[in-house]
């Protein structure tokens, strides 16, 4: 199996990133006169991570086919190292206290969302009073994604189970009726249609991070692959 | 006819001279590009054409290439989308002479060459006419009379595409059966069927399932879906009913 | 209707980066359900942070790639998904 604690960054690398926008290879190539794309340049603008640009509209990405679990059958769960797991029906999920936020966004593919707003249930309530000696959690969801998390970068105000987006129901498109959202990292780690977490002491690289990318993924250090 | 070398090679991409341009619907047109050191491709095949900005910035789209591989030019064509990235740059901007980015031909599976024989139905919503363009003109091109039968959905009269050549070809050739749908307006005096294509319609077009025929589809992802279902609920062999869904992929 | 779900074809573009054999229409079976067709014939998910082809009869990952944007020709392929591939390289 791969290693990913490669050693050291070729200069190469360091120097060409923080400027290109997308693109592929350090020369530069065939030039399509006239193009200019959809993106809007990013420089100067301290909210948009290296190697980031805005984007109208919100891209989705998808691994697989869009799930459309009933509702009457949703559950989120919390199961793993845990005494006692947890389950909460869509009903009981909705009847938590749940928080609007505003956040950006940033995807690995090189998008970047500023202030979108979002409504969701925090983490840590969803955790509150839960004892466990775990260190991580696997974030899995229908249809078989998972991503992988220390323990304490889900915790501390920084990461939900978002129900709306922008006033209106998620999409289903973009995780609905439930993502996870933890906007301090590429939005890989925010898995879309997730139906729990499992703690567990050993990290488990999951969907994403068990080919090529990173595994922790912080837009400001720009950790996309293995080794970066 | 072409042979078509199929060696181990790596795809690369490499540099297209348009050569013409030309506007076709209100909403399509074709690119006609020079590609030097072209092998040829079979009909069906696609393109992925990229877009570079100054900066480094990157677009790429796939386009069916809607010429017969006897052409030797690789005509694209494009629809524009309003909201489109690629599309509209290929549709306003792009001119004679310049340069178009692209890899290709890729993509074996949806493909047709006359020895494969028929019958041979071709189902295509919009501009996915044009992979299955590209194997009604190689048919024509390699003198071939496979019983074919086209069912071509469109939103309106104006908005066939490739309208006058298929009139065309189907008015000299008793094997090649062009039979249109159009689901938002019709002219006047119209008699051909008049809504989006269902099962009930296929029934009415398609060969019977005893002729073994190979069927491609193309077009918006609905269409493909509902003709592929409908096709092996009519009993024909799934693994003879191909299809290429655009996706979001197309603009 | 998924529109990020294509054909088989769509990811032809993507391995053939890869693979020098026209694989669309390489005949595989899935790890976990014994389906078998023609790569062409599953389904396909195809975005700038990964492709992945998936069996048309229970959605299993049969082929996942990954291309690393800013390191040309590094890519990482998980096959575990796919019992056997069986090509036909056209002589």
């Amino acid at each position: 199996m791969f290693d990913p604690a490669f050693g050291g960054v070729p200069e190469w690398r360091k120097s060409g990133r923080s400027t290109t926008f997308g693109g592929i290879g350090m020369g530069r190539g065939f030039i399509s006169r006239g193009f200019r794309g959809r993106r809007r340049r990013a420089e100067g603008d301290d909210r948009i991570p290296p190697g980031q640009y805005l984007v109208d509209g919100f891209p989705v990405l998808s691994a697989g086919p869009t799930p459309h679990t009933p509702l009457a059958e949703w559950t989120f769960v919390i199961e793993g190292e845990i005494d006692e797991p947890r389950t909460w029906s869509w009903e009981e999920f909705q009847a938590l206290p749940s928080e609007e936020f505003t956040r950006d966004i940033h995807c690995v593919t090189k998008w970047s969302k500023l202030g979108t707003t979002w409504e969701g249930v925090s983490l840590d309530l969803l955790l509150e009073g839960v004892d466990t000696a775990a260190e991580y959690v696997v974030a899995f969801s229908d249809g078989g994604y998972t991503t992988n998390l220390p323990l304490e970068e889900v915790t501390g105000g920084k990461a939900w189970i978002a129900h709306t987006y922008e006033g209106e129901p998620l999409p289903p498109e973009h995780g609905g009726p439930a993502r996870l959202l933890i906007p301090h990292l590429y939005l890989w780690k925010s898995a879309k249609w997730v139906r729990g977490l499992r703690l567990v002491n050993q990290d488990e690289p999951g969907f994403w991070e068990s080919l090529g990318y990173h595994n922790h993924g912080d837009p400001w250090h720009e950790q996309r692959y293995w080794g970066d | 006819m072409i042979r078509v070398a199929e060696a181990p090679r790596k795809l690369a991409w490499r540099i297209g001279e348009v050569v013409e341009t030309s506007p076709d619907t209100p909403r399509t047109k074709s690119l006609f590009l020079e590609v030097p050191g072209w092998e040829g491709h079979r009909a069906g095949q696609h393109v992925d054409v990229r877009l570079t900005a100054e900066d480094g910035y990157q677009a790429q789209r796939s386009y069916s290439i809607a010429s017969a591989p006897e052409d030797g030019r690789v005509e694209l064509l494009v629809e524009r989308l309003d909201d489109g990235e690629v599309s509209p740059y290929l549709t306003d901007e792009l001119r004679t002479g310049d340069g178009l980015e692209l890899r290709g031909p890729i993509g074996g599976w949806f493909a047709w060459e006359t020895r494969e024989g028929g019958p041979l139905l071709l189902v295509a919503g919009g501009s996915g006419i044009a992979p299955l363009m590209a194997m009604i003109r190689h048919r024509r091109a390699a003198g071939n009379d496979t019983p074919a039968r086209l069912l071509f959905s469109s939103r309106s009269y104006e908005d066939i595409i490739f309208r006058q050549e298929l009139e065309r070809l189907a008015s000299g050739d008793e094997t090649l059966q062009i039979i249109h749908t159009l689901t938002r307006s019709r002219p006047e005096g119209w008699t051909g069927y008049d809504r989006r294509i269902d099962e009930e319609m296929l029934d009415e077009v398609a060969f019977s399932p005893d002729e073994d025929s190979l069927a491609f589809v193309c077009g918006p992802t609905p269409l493909v879906e509902t003709v592929a279902t409908a096709l092996v609920g009519l009993g024909h062999e799934p693994t003879r009913v191909k299809t290429e869904r655009f996706g979001p992929t197309g603009g | 209707m998924d529109e990020q779900r294509l054909d088989g074809n769509a990811a032809a573009g993507v391995l053939a980066e890869i693979f020098t054999f026209e694989i669309t229409t390489a005949r595989a079976a899935c790890t976990r359900c014994g389906a078998t067709g023609d790569i062409g014939a599953q389904m396909a998910y195809v975005t700038e942070i990964g492709t992945v082809v998936r069996c048309a009869a229970c959605d299993n990952a049969m082929i996942r790639v990954v291309r690393q944007d800013d390191r040309p020709g590094r890519y990482w392929l998980d096959l575990k998904g796919v019992e056997y591939l069986q090509l036909q390289q056209r002589l």
